[in-house]
């Protein structure tokens, strides 16, 4: 894989063939939330050959920025005139499930996350609580995030005034998983998450360890860690989980290769499932922790596992 | 429902005023908070009918002893307010004495602030500080901040069902033990964004709401927040109890972005789950909170549904909007502190400006404060992209 480029401050994501997935005149409408969302949970509906879920789950720190920022400023622009309906109705922030369930014609449990940093963590533990009702349903659930045009640039601009600024460029994208409780063609185990909004430095590490306790898992069990390390101030919590764990742990630092958003951490995800490859096909892989945080708060820890 | 949810405290500021007493005595006087828009800068103002909150963000921001250079948007002022009101009525002094969360709902955000200063972001510093107070889980990082909530936080926005998500995510939590008590509800500021949003759909009526009526023409606007307290039955024992959430469904309509179909499939299937996780059959339900909105597509819609679900016996029903305006992310919790103030009262509040009913159903709501044996109570809340969800609370 290709780490990013990090003298951009932001990067686009790699857009796939729409038109292979949407109608071209559905995407034409669409911004890049819409369309990356849509088209992700459909590859991880289609890997896991389900057509009806029993519930779409979706986390997105800013939501669609694009038709946000195209309206405000038109009404800014205009005062208050002219402005275009169809951009307001896209600035909603559960366009991108909604446009999910409208596709599949899918009339389910319908939920979107706009908690920051952890939107995609939120989803991911309304999915476990579904679950743990209701073992054999089929949930999708993902992190979406977009550019925009403008409000990223202040997002940056405030981040660049940080010392030691932030490496890592702005970014986009979309991750989508199929939860279950059955096994099944499952392709790796979802064992456990951890949020918490705040803790310290010193704390960070016994709890990361009590988690992997609670899972009959110690450090020495892990064999990667993804960690979303940026280069700013708050990395020191990166260190004092990366020092709990045995020198030969790899370590990849993520965001290297997808950017900062808000749900990036899907990405993350994402990347665990293709470290710990496919049923039946071998991988020297079998226990992966991913961690991440942001400016020093809202911090998540995943555990993903080989079956 | 193994475990029983308990509300043990609600707050809430809206048009009608500040704190629940304030709201309890409108509805009882039958008296609309709705009036000509004052304080959002806007063309339309003195032009256009909403549901304006009359306190100031100055005066808001020192019932909270804020510092002068705060960046508490409009929508977090009201949601602490409203949160700290419901907190304090449930006699909770440590917040840590049980694993407490919190899931807040909006749809605006920051927006009240970044419609002020978006021009101004790039060149002036001193508006630096409401860039990271735009997005959505701003305002719900300050409630947990005000409450000193330091578990499980989060934000939903689901459009105008959003705070009925967030009550029932906030039952759920409960139910599977992973949380003791949840601070849940919404918040939202009226701002230019929303108003020219709506106007541009032409969803807002010229004059005062009328929901079910045949010649409902369009909603008001509101701005508001409202919070409940919920607890497990461990954690509140012994307290004086409100209510319970004993119900709640959510389901997607999946036939348009904006408007709702004609058959109500979508508040149907959500009504038929909240009546399945409270155990009660249709003929229970003494009243209905109606989404109502007025406008056209949604309150024919919603009729039909009332009209599948409980066929020829429909409950007394009727919507509060024409007090308080729609107050998007907030109105399901709005209304849930309304149905919890019904259930206290045993009154069924007038569903103002009703004159007609619609050909189409023929369905008459309660038009003047009644007095109710009133057991179990059904609040409706729908938003766009099909998001409907149902929630039956009890005495």
């Amino acid at each position: 894989m290709e780490a990013l480029n990090i003298t951009a401050s932001t990067v686009a994501a790699k857009h796939p063939a729409y038109r292979n997935y949407i109608p071209p005149a559905a995407a034409r409408r669409m911004a890049p939330a819409v369309k990356m969302g849509v088209v992700a949970a459909n590859v991880a509906l289609e890997k896991a050959q389900i057509t009806q879920p029993d519930a779409i789950l979706t986390g997105s720190g800013l939501g669609c920025m694009q038709d946000t920022e195209k309206f405000l400023n038109a009404l800014l622009e205009n005062n208050e005139q002219f402005v275009p309906p169809t951009a307001f109705i896209q600035s909603t922030h559960n366009t991108v499930g909604a446009q999910i369930a409208l596709g599949l014609g899918c009339k389910a449990y319908n939920n979107t996350y706009v908690h920051g940093s952890l939107s995609f963590e939120s989803a991911l533990l309304d999915a476990s609580l579904l679950l743990e009702d209701k073992p054999d349903a089929k949930i999708v659930v993902g992190g979406v995030d977009e550019l925009g045009t403008e409000f990223v640039n202040y997002v940056k601009m405030l981040a660049e005034k940080e010392t030691p600024a932030s490496k890592i460029p702005m970014s986009e994208g979309a991750s989508f998983f199929v939860v279950s409780s059955e096994m099944g063609n499952a392709q790796v185990l979802l064992r456990d998450m951890n949020t918490c909004r705040e803790i310290s430095v010193a704390e960070i590490s016994n709890r990361v360890g009590s988690l992997l306790k609670e899972n009959g898992l110690s450090e020495e069990d892990i064999d990667t860690l993804i960690l979303g390390t940026t280069g700013a101030e708050s990395d020191v919590y990166y260190k004092a989980v990366s020092d709990a764990f045995p020198k030969q742990t790899t370590q990849i630092h993520f965001k290297k290769y997808a950017g900062q958003y808000n749900t990036s951490i899907g990405f993350a995800v994402w990347f665990a499932v293709q470290l710990l490859g496919e049923k039946n096909t071998v991988s020297d892989r079998k226990n992966i922790l991913i961690y991440n945080q942001e400016d020093g708060r809202n911090h998540s820890v995943i555990i993903v596992s080989r079956c | 429902m193994s475990e029983r949810i308990a509300i043990t405290g609600i707050g809430i500021v809206s048009a009608l005023g500040t704190g629940v007493a304030a709201n309890r005595e409108r509805l009882l006087h039958s008296e609309s908070g709705l009036s000509l828009l004052q304080k959002v800068e806007s063309t339309y103002q003195n032009k256009i009918v909403v549901g304006e909150v009359t306190a100031t963000n100055q005066e808001l921001a020192q019932t909270l002893n804020l510092p002068t250079k705060h960046n508490y948007t409009r929508t977090a002022l009201l949601g602490c307010i409203a949160a700290k009101e419901a907190v304090k009525q449930a006699g909770i002094e440590d917040i840590k004495e049980f694993k407490t969360g919190l899931v807040s709902a909006t749809t605006v955000g920051g927006m009240d602030q970044t419609e002020r200063y978006f021009r101004q972001f790039a060149t002036n510093p001193d508006t630096h500080r409401y860039i990271s107070s735009h997005h959505a889980g701003d305002s719900t990082e300050k409630i947990a901040d005000q409450l000193q909530i330091s578990e499980f936080t989060t934000t939903i926005s689901t459009a105008c069902s959003s705070a009925a998500n967030a009550i029932m995510l906030g039952a759920r939590l409960i139910k599977a033990g992973k949380l003791d008590r949840v601070v849940v509800g919404g918040t939202d500021a009226l701002s230019k964004f929303t108003l020219n949003g709506f106007k541009s759909l032409l969803l807002l009526s010229d004059d005062h709401c009328r929901p079910f009526d045949a010649n409902r023409d369009g909603l008001n606007l509101g701005e508001a927040a409202a919070y409940l307290v919920l607890e497990s039955e461990k954690a509140a024992k012994g307290k004086q109890i409100l209510g319970y959430v004993s119900g709640y469904g959510n389901a997607n309509d999946a036939h348009h972005q904006t408007a709702s179909s004609e058959n109500g499939e979508g508040a149907f299937l959500a009504m038929q789950k909240a009546l399945q996780i409270a155990g009660l059959k249709p003929s229970q339900i003494d009243y209905v909170n109606a989404h109502g909105t007025a406008t056209p597509n949604n309150d024919l819609s919603e009729s039909v549904a009332l009209q599948r679900i409980f066929g020829e016996n429909i409950p007394d029903f009727g919507s509060t909007k024409s007090f308080t305006g729609h107050t998007l992310a907030a109105a399901g919790a709005v209304e849930a502190v309304f149905s919890i103030v019904a259930l206290q009262e045993q009154q069924l509040f007038a569903n103002l400006n009703f004159t007609e009913p619609m050909p189409e159903t023929g369905l008459v709501p309660v038009q003047t404060l009644q007095k109710k044996n009133l057991q179990y109570v059904l609040s409706n809340s729908f938003g766009f992209g099909g998001n409907c969800t149902s929630l039956i609370f009890s005495k």
